[in-house]
């Protein structure tokens, strides 16, 4: 299996901050992968560690086995990335635009970014500044793809548009994650749209991976646990708790189990399967909770 | 050809919905064996999901053979996918449970209401038969 990205003990400090703390995970290629966590948790660090726009305190993140820090070019010509509010220059026109990526990019498909341009319905003379937040994510899409990349890293893509730019923007990425190929590392905090796009899910809080996987493998090695108060020892013992709720004389748990339990049911002990919102909350109250008793 | 929908309150996996929308047009003929299935790139453009998912569904329904995929043409359905209920059949069953709704709003049901009823009664009935 080959890795399209691999961070390996990534630490990064920002002051007083410690933004990535010994951060570990990886991506295989061909996923499409949904990295989510709260604001701060280190998502944007990461993928500006990955294209080079940072440097890691400590540690190395890779791209296809290089990192930025050791070959910035053959990083870049492989991977396309869109950031956050996606800077464009707003007295350019799209074409403007078209042509900054050819002269910047040693490898360009000028006709395949201008056809998904065209796609879009965005005439090519129009103004950057004039473009709806809708029109300008799918002209920064385009550009991040004119190179080809064989990934493509997109913080917080679906940020500012509305359901229905939104929705052309998802059906534009996973048409081109059908026919290319290309794997896709996107920031978000709509776990409806990662539930319904993405395939791997990276966790990340207190700038570390809590979690990462194959969305149905992890969704399906947690379970939701109810049960009377003097079950916790047998729930302890046969599975590892994420998350709890209790209340004097019950306990509800949000589990990861590494193997089938047979789980004593029928005693007042309840088990039933959970969906991606939950688990990604549990881990996430989690890392929450670890931060402020820390 | 058909169109996939997807009900996201469901809680129901989408590669589970695509496959049960599939076996449900076989089994009323709308799908019939030779008739091609959306391509992978299809599904994904409209429905914007993740283009594993759909593999993941096409796959499972070859596992059980009610499709075929020919690489570079395409999936259609099997010869031996199942034989559609007859017309003869479902359409009188159709008919007469149009006419149960019809009551059931008569007497004040509302449509979730109505389908709760239809979900007790299949209840009742298939759990009767494994007892």
């Amino acid at each position: 299996m080959s890795l399209a990205l691999e961070a390996v003990n990534v630490s990064k400090r920002f002051g007083r901050v410690l933004a990535l703390n010994d951060c570990s995970f990886a991506v295989p290629a061909g996923r499409i992968v949904g990295l989510v966590g709260p604001n701060g948790a280190g998502k944007t660090t990461l993928l500006h560690i990955a294209v080079g726009l940072a440097e890691p305190t400590s540690g190395r993140v890779h791209v296809f086995g290089i990192s930025a820090r050791e070959d910035i070019l053959g990083v870049l010509s492989r991977v396309g990335f869109v950031a956050q509010e996606r800077p464009l220059y707003r007295g350019f026109t799209v074409a403007d635009m078209l042509e900054l990526g050819r002269r910047l990019n040693a490898r360009w498909d000028f006709a395949y970014a201008r056809q998904r341009v065209a796609n879009a319905g965005v005439a090519l003379d129009r103004k950057i500044g004039s473009l709806s937040g809708g029109e300008r994510a799918q002209v920064a899409l385009s550009l991040a793809l004119g190179k080809r990349p064989e990934l493509l890293l997109l913080d917080e893509p679906l940020g500012g548009l509305d359901p229905l730019a939104r929705r052309s923007f998802l059906q534009e990425l996973m048409s081109t994650a059908a026919e290319s190929g290309v794997t896709v590392i996107l920031t978000s905090h709509e776990i409806a749209a990662i539930e319904r796009t993405c395939d791997y899910l990276v966790i990340l809080g207190r700038g570390r991976a809590e979690l990462a996987g194959d969305i149905d493998t992890v969704v399906g090695s947690h379970v939701a646990v109810t049960a009377p108060s003097r079950y916790e020892e047998f729930i302890r013992t046969h599975s590892a708790i994420v998350d709890t709720e209790r209340t004097e004389r019950q306990i509800s748990a949000l589990v990861r189990v590494s193997q089938a339990v047979d789980w004593p049911t029928g005693n007042g002990l309840q088990v039933r399967p959970v969906n991606l919102e939950e688990l990604v909350l549990a881990y996430l109250r989690r890392a929450r909770l670890e931060r402020t008793t820390k | 050809m058909i169109a996939f929908r997807l009900d996201e309150r469901s809680g129901v996996p989408t590669y589970l919905q695509l496959i049960e929308q599939v076996r449900s047009a076989v089994r009323y003929g709308i799908l019939r064996p030779g008739d091609q299935l959306p391509t992978a790139r299809d599904v994904v453009g409209r429905l914007a999901i993740n283009p594993n998912t759909v593999l993941k569904a096409y796959r499972e329904l070859e596992r059980e053979g009610v499709v075929r995929s020919f690489p570079g043409r395409g999936t259609f359905v099997t010869q031996e996918a199942p034989r559609p209920i007859a017309r003869s059949i479902h359409e009188p069953l159709r008919r007469s449970l149009r006419r149960w709704i019809a009551d059931a709003r008569h007497a004040g049901l509302d449509r979730q209401a109505i389908a709760d009823l239809l979900g007790l009664a299949l209840r009742d009935a298939f759990e009767e038969e494994i007892a």
